[in-house]
């Protein structure tokens, strides 16, 4: 049971557990204000003020993320012998078409982020690329997925449903419009 | 004891965000074409639930287990600030397929191309604190 993946009425629950608790502990769920902790940790205070800043109060957060290195860690080495995801077969199909044949066989697509693929530099400019529009668009949206989609909309704040809003007008277009665009790479 | 919670907290999120397969590219990717029920079971069960113990401790004025008054953090009102930071996540949301969390959680799990993810993630905030006073809000 352990080893299957977890169905959505465990997991959803789950997640709102886990804010709830970091809520009775004095603190908050979000896992993208730590970018920041970060990049004052790394001296960005040096150049922009705005990471000039006392770190003491965020650093729980980097406990947090240290923990959930672990526990990806954990989940992939005993609790998952396989982890191929089962997708549905429409979007299977679809992934073909878009050159991604590991969609069905494995947990990420191999095209993008399998080692070998790090020999292409478009598969560096696109994760790149990627994970630049994450920070930058969390940090800019004040929170991500945790921060707005969950504990925002869980205490029924407006700002975190305008962002939630934009996250899937963001996602809808690179899925529907950008991808037929980039892939296959 | 305080930061062996935290950690914890994070190891249980690691492990239910991997195991419920929400930290999946492909799972992402199905979300977006609305081709299957799972992401939104996940994300409506845990809003659901979520309302419901966060209108509790508010109503209930509970402190938190150290005895401090719990201050629930809130957003000033904007529109463009939201919808334009938002619909630049989600374009990288979908692009690179993880939020933050499971940007750690995959660098954990052995995914080493994540590490280029959390690189551009980074230079993302970095460029939003760079730029932030140029931007609307």
């Amino acid at each position: 049971m352990l080893q299957e993946t977890w169905p959505w009425y465990i997991s959803g629950p789950a997640i709102a557990l886990i804010m709830a608790t970091l809520i009775l502990l004095g603190k908050r769920f979000g896992m993208s204000s730590n970018l920041d902790t970060l990049c004052s940790l790394g001296g960005a205070g040096k150049w922009v003020d705005h990471f000039k800043r006392d770190t003491a109060p965020d650093r729980w957060n980097l406990l947090v993320v240290l923990g959930s290195v672990i526990g990806g860690f954990v989940a992939a080495r005993w609790l998952a012998p396989n982890p191929a995801v089962d997708l549905a077969p429409d979007t299977v199909e679809s992934l073909r078409e878009l050159g991604f044949q590991s969609a069905g066989k494995a947990y990420l697509p191999t095209e993008l982020y399998g080692l070998e693929a790090l020999g292409d530099p478009v598969v560096w400019a696109l994760l790149l690329l990627g994970g630049f529009l994450v920070g930058f668009g969390a940090r800019y949206a004040g929170g991500c997925t945790s921060g707005h989609a969950i504990s925002g909309l869980s205490n029924l704040q407006l700002p975190s449903l305008i962002a939630v809003i934009g996250f899937f007008i963001g996602g809808l277009i690179m899925v529907h419009l950008l991808f037929p665009l980039i892939f296959p790479l | 004891m305080k930061n062996l919670l935290y950690t914890i907290m994070g190891g249980l999120l690691g492990v239910v965000l991997y195991k419920s397969e929400a930290a999946s590219w492909f799972r992402i990717y199905e979300m977006f074409r609305f081709d299957a029920f799972h992401m939104y079971g996940i994300i409506g069960s845990a809003l659901g639930l979520g309302i419901i113990l966060v209108q509790a401790i508010k109503s209930s004025r509970t402190k938190s287990i150290f005895g401090d008054t719990i201050i629930l953090s809130t957003h000033k009102m904007s529109f463009s600030r939201y919808m334009l930071g938002g619909i630049l996540f989600g374009l990288g949301w979908a692009l690179a397929g993880a939020c933050p969390g499971p940007i750690y959680i995959l660098i954990g799990a052995g995914h080493g191309s994540m590490l280029v993810v959390l690189l551009g993630a980074l230079l993302g905030a970095f460029a939003y604190g760079a730029f932030r006073k140029r931007l609307p809000h």
